[in-house]
């Protein structure tokens, strides 16, 4: 009998709550006003996404405020809010990717890979546009010039990059030199690149001349932008290698160059390459300093230290800023879009190696 | 290959502080001898002492000599690289390599230095190395297998392999089985006997049992208080330490009054 | 043994002819110079980086030099580097301050998210996603604010100018294509919303766990425990953090020089017009040479000065607040 009593009686610990179907009632009455308003000032599915959204954080507060009180109301506020700043971010991240695969694939072929502009004027374009061929030239000579300098920035930062960490975590005693580095290393994370082109641009202009453009210069400047990012994650990897490991290898009578070479880098190694990645993937997207030193080409130039070159961001920026053929534009957005596809799915590639090289290559303790 | 060591007038500092202050004791060739004493004493700081791995801490710097068969560990002309090799060491987490197989890890000193080894003396080295840590019966069908995936007391054997392979003088442990279970750790007491025959075997211990049972001869360190350098009290044949203390201190530290 | 110093001590060989050497002064040159040249290696690099950041300084400052001694009526617009270069100043001001304002309480928003609110085993992929951000090319965003976002915002633009241009800030005519300056403002906020959202993530799941616990202990709901104890762990993390994405938002050239048709300062946000530094840079500098081309590179130096002092007061924040919270 008493059992009886019990189940008709509420908890005490889930009394003055709204019951869960409550905010499903507040939600459909969202998104039917939002569709009336919406339909009054004109009607677009993202207004009245906007609008349903609007009224449901209000109103779902307002009920819970009438039912729960103040404070539980602005939680679930909160709650919201933070659900729909997480939401708003991913809209661009999705749009983005949108955008570039939806106008960027049709422009992807066999010829856009492995032909260059060379020779493809306003005329071919409009000519393609009239006819309704195919558009013709391609990235091939971009995506060399993005290889090349890419390459040259990393054979120039990661020697110096590693061995400044190495500088910072082996040998570094905590003096003002030390902290000198570090706190440069940080500042230097924060240089536009387009100054880092400058500086690039002005350095060669004063050893070679004014108007010196070409890949290595290019290089350099990415350089500058890819150290201090090697120098961060190489730092913070030889750091987690266990003190103990150094020790041992000094207590076998081993040097500590050789220690350093031998065990706490191939320690280490996983890590820093995958920040050696990262930073490349950093780099390779670059467009600003490129523009300001390697210049602009439209054929393949395989020389890093002479002429100019094109790597695929500045190819995408001119496609877009002056259209092979101003009248015919969109042969031109088309490339531009392709190569763009091109270039998100080469820094994707990096990223994703740059993690399974984190995982697959870490140093396998059973502790 | 087993040499005794002679420290004479020694003092420990770290940067300005005086870690541990005026020892004096003879190590012989060929024994155990057990360093033992309360937390923060200087024992495992003088024991590094004995093969310069305190260097490795900045500012840590000694005064005295140390006398490897009469040869001064801190004569300037010395390189602490080579006193490393006549002095090995075993730390008190066991420590092997995580990117070298357990075949690497033995021949680590050899190959870390850059000599070069036929293989078939890697081979023999590495079974001997094996077989004088206990080890070679438990191992020898998986010597490439990596060293991190043996069990914390065959790490610990293995790091002593390690360590013997570059045929030292002299073995240094700093608490070696402090971080293993019992069973692991009567297999090092075991091996420490053992290898009483061949090295000078020096041991920090915190477990008075274990000095009692493992070494010849045992030396009490203690610590007059906090900021206060640690101090050699006694050193005497072990039974001597255990059974008749000629201190107070060591009288009330070995029967469990303090420590 | 003998109480003899080993170092005057010459000691007997089993010959027994006295020889110089101890088996512990042995001599092994060669591995004591690699040591020396390893460590020489290691700190040659160390210093090379400091080299190259003061180069940055001097080169820079050396290829600006023309533009001090130059008569103002030869500087482009004809009155001087300054009249030059304040407005652009002002208006790659304004782009970062746009950024700042819509990218900042959203970035704390979704690393609360991703450290406190979304379901644990969520958690980790949706901080890939939003690293992703991080990932796209700057190139990539300028051209999807050129084609996508700017004519979208056009639409919304007009509607400001008509029911809101009272306000200075939306005054009329709207631009009819939607590239202004708000419209790059909006680009960069995308741009550094990962910037922020991962600095502030870290240092919201750093938070004493201990604390936290004592809170809801206390009974207080998730956001008085978020206000209790992670908003003031934080505090300084979110301002460097911040700090940081504004540096990164003033020297972003590419989203600004595809996105904005620049010109003359205006107030409106809603109209063309306005200029960065960077992009001013990028837009020119292909063409440039001579004065004009130390004009540029005097303004590189500008936004150089700027970034770094941004960079620098962030990094003296984080480094202030590492002393004091005792996360190590």
């Amino acid at each position: 009998m008493s059992s009886a009593l019990l189940k008709t009686r509420r908890s005490q610990l889930t009394k003055g709550r709204l019951p869960g179907y409550a905010i499903w009632v507040v939600l459909g009455t969202a998104v039917v006003l939002a569709a009336a308003v919406s339909a009054l000032i004109g009607f677009d599915v993202l207004v009245w996404a906007l609008i349903a959204a609007v009224f449901f954080v209000a109103g779902a507060t307002l009920v819970t405020a009438a039912a729960e009180g103040r404070r539980k109301a602005a939680d679930s506020l909160m709650t919201y809010l933070v659900y729909g700043a997480f939401v708003i971010a991913l809209l661009p991240l999705l749009s983005v990717i949108w955008t570039v695969l939806e106008r960027g694939l049709p422009g992807l072929s066999y010829d856009f890979f492995f032909t260059s502009m060379n020779g493809v004027t306003g005329a071919t374009d409009n000519a393609s546009a009239e006819n309704g061929t195919p558009v013709l030239g391609g990235a091939y000579h971009a995506i060399v010039g993005t290889l090349q300098i890419t390459l040259w920035a990393t054979l120039v930062s990661v020697p110096i990059g590693l061995l400044a960490a190495v500088y910072l975590v082996e040998y570094g005693r905590g003096g003002a030199l030390d902290r000198a580095i570090t706190f440069f290393v940080d500042v230097m994370t924060g240089i536009p690149s387009i100054v880092a082109g400058l500086f690039a641009a002005a350095l060669f202009a004063l050893l070679f001349g004014p108007g010196t453009r070409t890949g290595f210069v290019a290089s350099v400047a990415l350089s500058v932008l890819m150290i201090p990012v090697v120098v961060r994650s190489t730092e913070e990897m030889l750091k987690i290698v266990p003190n103990e490991l150094r020790e041992a290898s000094y207590a076998l009578g081993v040097r500590k160059w050789r220690t350093i070479v031998k065990v706490v880098v191939p320690t280490a190694i996983s890590g820093i390459a995958s920040g050696v990645t990262l930073a490349i993937a950093r780099v390779v997207g670059e467009t600003a300093p490129i523009l300001v030193t390697a210049g602009f080409a439209s054929s393949i130039n395989l020389n890093v230290f002479g002429g100019w070159m094109s790597t695929l961001p500045t190819f995408i920026y001119y496609q877009i800023l002056t259209p092979t053929s101003p009248t015919n534009i969109d042969a031109s957005t088309q490339r531009a879009w392709a190569a763009a596809l091109i270039l998100i799915i080469m820094v994707m590639l990096l990223n994703v190696v740059a993690r399974l090289v984190a995982r697959i290559f870490a140093p396998r303790t059973s502790r | 290959m087993s040499k005794r060591i002679d420290v004479k007038d020694l003092n420990v500092y770290y940067s300005k502080f005086l870690a541990v202050e005026d020892v004096n004791i003879s190590i012989e060739a060929r024994s155990v001898t057990a360093f033992i004493g309360p937390s923060g004493c200087g024992k495992s700081t003088f024991l590094r002492t004995l093969n310069r791995m305190h260097e490795v801490i900045p500012g840590a710097h000694v005064e005295g000599e140390v006398l490897l068969d009469g040869d001064d560990l801190y004569d300037p002309a010395v390189d602490p690289v080579t006193v490393r090799g006549q002095v090995g060491m075993v730390f008190q987490r066991p420590n092997p390599f995580p990117t070298m197989s357990i075949r690497d890890n033995v021949l680590a000193g050899v190959k870390l230095n850059n000599k070069r080894i036929s293989r078939s003396d890697a081979d023999a080295l590495v079974e001997k190395s094996l077989r004088g840590a206990n080890l070679w019966n438990e191992v020898k069908d998986r010597l490439g297998r990596p060293g991190s995936g043996l069990s914390g007391g065959q790490q610990q054997r293995l790091c002593i392999a390690r360590a013997i392979a570059v045929s030292p003088q002299v073995i240094l442990m700093d608490e070696p089985c402090s971080a293993l279970d019992p069973i692991s750790t009567l297999a090092i007491e075991d091996l420490i006997n053992e290898l009483k025959a061949d090295y000078t075997v020096v041991i920090v211990t915190h477990n008075m049992q274990q000095a009692a049972r493992v070494s010849d001869k045992t030396a009490f360190f203690n610590i007059a208080g906090t900021g206060k350098p640690g101090k050699l009290i006694e050193y005497a044949d072990t039974t001597t330490i255990f059974n008749k203390p000629l201190q107070k201190s060591t009288e009330d530290y070995v029967s469990g009054r303090f420590g | 043994m003998t109480s003899v110093r080993g170092a005057q001590r010459p000691t007997s060989d089993p010959k027994g002819t006295p020889v110089a050497t101890t088996t512990l002064t042995r001599r092994d040159a060669a591995g004591k110079s690699g040591d020396r040249v390893f460590s020489g290696a290691a700190l040659g690099a160390g210093i090379l980086i400091l080299v190259v950041l003061f180069g940055v300084a001097v080169f820079l400052i050396i290829q600006a030099l023309p533009v001090l001694g130059a008569d103002p009526a030869d500087i482009t617009g004809g009155e001087g580097f300054g009249a030059y270069i304040f407005p652009i100043v002002v208006g790659t001001v304004i782009a970062a301050a746009i950024a700042l304002l819509l990218a900042t309480p959203l970035g704390i928003g979704v690393a609360l998210f991703i450290s406190h609110y979304a379901p644990r085993r969520l958690a980790m992929t949706f901080g890939y996603l939003v690293d992703l951000l991080a990932a796209i090319p700057s190139v990539v965003y300028g051209a999807w604010g050129y084609a996508v976002l700017a004519p979208r915002l056009a639409v919304v633009y007009g509607w400001l100018a008509e029911n809101l241009g009272w306000i200075p800030l939306f005054a009329g005519p709207a631009s009819q294509t939607g590239k202004t300056i708000l419209t790059a403002g909006i680009v960069l906020a995308v741009m550094v919303l990962p910037i922020i959202t991962s600095l502030s993530r870290e240092i919201f799941l750093q938070t004493p766990t201990l604390h936290e616990e004592a809170a809801l202990a206390m009974g207080a709901t998730r956001l008085e425990m978020i206000r209790m104890a992670v908003l003031p762990f934080a505090r300084a993390g979110i301002v460097s953090a911040a700090m940081l994405g504004l540096g990164r938002a003033l020297g972003e050239t590419m989203a600004v020089a595809l996105v904005l048709s620049g010109g003359a300062l205006t107030a409106s946000l809603i109209q063309s017009g306005n200029q960065t530094i960077a992009a001013e840079i990028a837009l020119n500098f292909p063409e440039a040479y001579g004065l004009r081309l130390s004009e540029l590179i005097a303004a590189g130096l500008v936004l150089f000065v700027i970034t770094l002092a941004v960079n620098i007061i962030a990094r003296w924040i984080i480094s202030r607040h590492r002393e004091f919270s005792g996360a190590n």
